[in-house]
């Protein structure tokens, strides 16, 4: 052999092996733009609220020195606390309602329908594509004073006069939330389930187990992480909505989400919003974690 | 369902999923009842047949304004997201890339961030960066609430992609760009469209960011908010919500056949 | 020694704690069917893959024709790879499959196609041309990936495991058409394979890998007839081991003392041994010639009883218990006759007798 193993290369040429030789590198640098839009939009924004919760509103300036004071207000009146205990309440029935609603739905299209799955998921998502603000509404008019179910019963005789207390409670948020995210909840149940490869459920009842076992040994913890995202994205969302509450709650069925809206509206206290917002943050991901803990014991005492 | 039940013992679960279709679907059928519906008040009982406020629709600039403004706003954000999110799913998807769990849940924030919450931060650093808002604004927050939903459809769609196929073109003299553009992006275009379709949703229908961010310019869902307090001009927005709604199952039926057709292109002809 | 077309030169690959390719240093002569053999995970993928560009050596220098490529990404090297999954462009139909790499090469659409036909008649596939993808058997795919990479007219052809996927006869039909297709064109092929037979069939010279390392280098005859190693000859094809003792060494003969096949002479060793040292004696299954009568006091014979055997059609594999030797012997012969299966029963006597350049001996440490 008359070469050398390596003639000393260029500094460019170097740095371009290196380059090529790093899937880091070359990963990242793919990736930039949008960690740069990400952190720019996101991260920046949360930061920005974050130190917003630690100033003072002075008509339409802000006094920029660290205080306390807002979060001694939220914890001094207890209206906020109430509140934001009560949207929890309602987020955690609304996902309790829409998990259980979505699940055999969910089931039912992963097993029991064997061709054309991809019409019943379409068949499914139809009904969101009118205006999320228009199915809040709709329920408006299947509870209101002259709506649906009042005019309904009427004419069968049921009652003789309409129901006042359909409309404008946290039932009423409950039932409309649940609706207007049903969607949300059944996709990813639906995906979780269809992944389980059915050997697994044969496998189970080879060895034993009734149908039912099956169900709750087997399948029940694999499509968990299915039940998991799909509680996360109706719960977490929804404690901050504020358009249902608006239009179906009345007084009795305000969330966090007015008093946010609020501060930044007629109440004119943008730092005191921004502290709610963060307390509320925080509430919601310390319950995530209370609530991902639970899955997790569940799915261990299980299996 | 299966085949061999009799029709008068059936499937538990087929019940079921009658009573569940009946529940998500019955609350937004009244809508488009009511668009015909010849009385001012959404209220029963129904007055008689009317297509006037169609007719009103088409004659409410205020409306029609409102609705382009969210179409320019939709189709900036669908483009603008997907581009983002599939650069990121490609990045996730074929590079071994440290702390992958970590940047994808940074991504994927939006997904589970309270939209108000989204709204106030971005409110304050806009306003603190003394930057006016307006339908810019807007757009940049949705697609911060869309680049999620993009890398999600992309990621899917880009999990089941051969490596060796990229592989291929570069061992046959393909740059990277060429090679994303010959054989990656023809490859993943169904993931791109369904990308695209989903985010233009997303945006068209999204109201908490948009009524925080904008100044002036209404989209068509604070036309809609406003319109909601103000019951007469509610009847034309129950139009146009109809009126979209038959054109989106056009799109996905139209999105659907072209799909299927285009599955049957490949097979015979290629290019 | 002549001028290469690949040269390694030290080449490592590691990743993270995992060495895939340990200090690999040989060349690739010009025209030759080189074969990297090895079980899965020795690194001769990898080794291919940073030949194609896509893997870069974490050290050392691969030269192609005269050139280091480590600066060199896939698009610009003068090689082309044949995938093991042929990775056959779906949404493009046989003819741009088979054009795609040609965008810069500077023909019009005449010459292009021209030069399409001609690969597509050397595959065997005219006519094939408005085929999709998806309209492809697995062998038309594997030669729609050869005429792919064969018209861009590399310096050296990649490939990797291209035959796996192939049921067996076809398998054997492409090995046949695959050799006769090199030495018609006359390129150089790097094939990777696990499959030993395969390798032997197709090769001039085969690489003999494991653990990253490369363990031998020789034609196919020398790596199954005097292989280098004990590794190499228990890899390739059966071998029957025998520890023993060099009792007496000259230049083309020895002897070895072994316990279970008694004292052996050796002619024609390749191993360069001395007297007193230690050695495994290796016999192929098929060097040895069982007979059932007592043949009297020959040199390299051993007598035992039958053990089990396995009738394979063409042959029949059975095993010898050896007074001396815990493990049978795998001895092979050629079902020469119909009636030869009735030729072996359980626990009968049987001596094995071997020619003495059928054997083998290796150093043992």
């Amino acid at each position: 052999m008359s070469r050398s193993a390596t003639s000393s290369p260029s500094l460019g040429l170097s740095l371009r092996r290196r380059f090529l030789a790093s899937e880091a590198l070359r990963g990242f640098s793919l990736l930039s733009p949008t960690l740069l839009a990400m952190v720019f939009g996101l991260a920046m924004p949360l930061l920005v609220l974050f130190s917003l919760s630690f100033w003072l509103q002075d008509y339409v300036d802000f006094i920029k020195t660290f205080s306390w004071k807002n979060y001694a207000d939220f914890f001094a009146k207890p209206i906020y606390g109430v509140i934001l205990f009560k949207s929890i309440k309602i987020s955690g029935m609304v996902t309790l309602a829409t998990v259980l609603l979505a699940y055999p739905m969910a089931y039912f299209i992963a097993f029991r329908i064997q061709k054309n799955k991809l019409v019943w998921l379409i068949l499914i998502t139809v009904p969101f594509w009118t205006s999320y603000l228009l199915r809040v509404f709709a329920w408006k008019v299947m509870l209101g004073y002259n709506g649906v179910v009042n005019s309904g019963l009427k004419s069968i005789g049921f009652i003789s006069e309409p129901l006042e207390f359909l409309l404008y409670n946290p039932m009423a948020v409950t039932l409309t939330l649940a609706h207007a995210w049903a969607a949300f909840a059944i996709l990813p149940i639906y995906v979780s389930l269809e992944k389980i490869d059915r050997s697994l459920l044969e496998a189970a009842r080879d060895l034993g187990e009734n149908a039912f076992m099956t169900f709750v040994r087997v399948t029940l913890p694999l499509s968990l992480p299915g039940v998991i995202a799909a509680s996360l994205l109706v719960f977490i969302p929804t404690v901050g909505d504020y358009v249902t509450p608006t239009l179906v709650g009345g007084p009795s069925g305000i969330m966090i989400g007015n008093i946010i809206q609020s501060m930044f509206g007629k109440a004119f206290n943008w730092p005191l919003g921004a502290a709610i917002s963060v307390m509320s943050m925080l509430t919601v991901t310390l319950m995530v974690c209370v609530f991902l803990w639970g899955t997790h014991r569940f799915r261990r005492r299980v299996a | 369902m299966n085949a061999n039940r009799p029709w008068w013992r059936p499937d538990g679960f087929a019940v079921y999923a009658i009573i569940y279709l009946t529940f998500i679907y019955l609350p937004v059928l009244f809508l488009p009842l009511f668009s015909f519906n010849k009385s001012k008040y959404i209220a029963f009982p129904l007055k008689g047949f009317t297509l006037q406020w169609y007719q009103k629709m088409i004659n409410t600039p205020d409306l029609l304004e409102a609705l382009m403004n969210s179409v320019k706003v939709g189709i900036t954000v669908a483009i603008l997201s997907t581009m983002f999110g599939l650069l990121a799913a490609k990045a996730v998807t074929r590079y071994r890339i440290p702390g992958r769990g970590a940047v994808m849940g940074f991504i994927m924030v939006p997904l589970v961030i309270p939209g108000i919450i989204l709204a106030i931060s971005l409110l304050i650093l806009i306003t603190q960066l003394d930057i006016p808002l307006s339908l810019w604004t807007v757009g940049f927050a949705h697609m911060l609430l869309c680049t999620p939903f993009a890398m999600l459809v992309l990621i899917s769609r880009m999990e089941g992609f051969d490596r060796s196929l990229e592989e291929a073109a570069l061992d046959l003299g393909e740059n990277a760009w060429m090679t994303f553009w010959r054989v990656t992006f023809p490859i993943v275009l169904p993931g791109i469209i369904a990308s695209l379709l989903l985010t233009f949703t997303i945006s068209f229908d999204e109201f908490v960011l948009a009524f925080f961010l904008t100044s002036t310019d209404p989209t068509l869902p604070i036309y809609i908010w406003s319109s909601l307090r103000f019951p007469l001009k509610l009847p034309p927005v129950l139009a146009l919500g109809a009126t979209i709604f038959v054109l989106s199952f056009i799109v996905v039926s139209f999105a659907e056949w072209i799909r299927r057709r285009g599955v049957k292109l490949e097979s015979s002809s290629g290019i | 020694m002549s001028d290469p077309i690949i040269s390694f030169q030290g080449v490592n690959k590691r990743f993270g704690q995992v060495t895939a390719v340990d200090n690999a240093s040989f060349d690739i002569q010009r025209g030759e069917f080189f074969s990297l053999l090895g079980p899965s995970g020795c690194g001769k993928t990898t080794l291919l893959r940073m030949v194609a560009g896509f893997e870069v050596p974490s050290e050392g220098e691969i030269m192609i024709d005269g050139q280091p490529m480590s600066a060199t990404p896939p698009n610009h090297r003068p090689v082309n790879m044949v995938f093991q999954n042929y990775a056959i462009f779906p949404h493009l139909d046989v003819r741009n499959n088979i054009a795609f790499g040609m965008r810069k090469a500077g023909l019009t659409r005449a010459e292009l196609d021209k030069r399409i036909d001609e690969v597509l008649e050397l595959i065997k596939l005219p006519g094939y041309g408005g085929r999709g993808a998806d309209e492809l058997s697995g062998g038309q795919r594997q030669r729609v990936a050869l005429a792919r990479a064969l018209i861009k007219q590399p310096k050296v052809l990649l490939l990797d495991e291209p035959l796996g996927a192939l049921d067996k006869k076809l398998r054997e039909q492409m090995q046949i058409e695959l050799r006769q297709l090199q030495q018609q064109i006359g390129i150089t092929f790097l094939f990777v394979t696990h499959d030993q037979e395969e390798a032997l069939t197709l090769s001039d010279r085969i690489a003999v890998m494991s653990e990253g390392a490369v363990m031998e280098i020789a034609s196919p005859g020398q790596l199954y007839e005097s292989p280098g190693s004990p590794f190499v000859a228990d890899f390739i094809g059966s071998m029957n081991f025998f520890e023993g003792e060099v009792l007496s060494s000259t230049d083309n003969a020895m002897t070895v003392e072994t316990g279970a096949l008694g004292t052996v002479s050796v002619t024609n060793s390749d191993a360069q041994m001395v007297s007193g040292q230690k050695a495994w004696v290796a016999i192929r299954p098929e060097k040895m010639q069982p007979v059932f009568s007592d043949p009297g006091d020959l040199a390299n014979t051993a007598g035992g009883t039958m053990g089990p055997s396995a009738y394979l059609g063409d042959r029949s594999h059975f095993y010898v218990h050896l007074p001396q030797r815990e493990d049978p012997v795998l001895v092979a012969l050629q079902n020469l006759e119909r009636s030869m299966t009735q030729l072996h029963k359980p626990n009968q006597p049987v001596w094995l007798q071997w020619a003495s350049d059928a054997v083998v001996v290796l150093p043992r440490d």
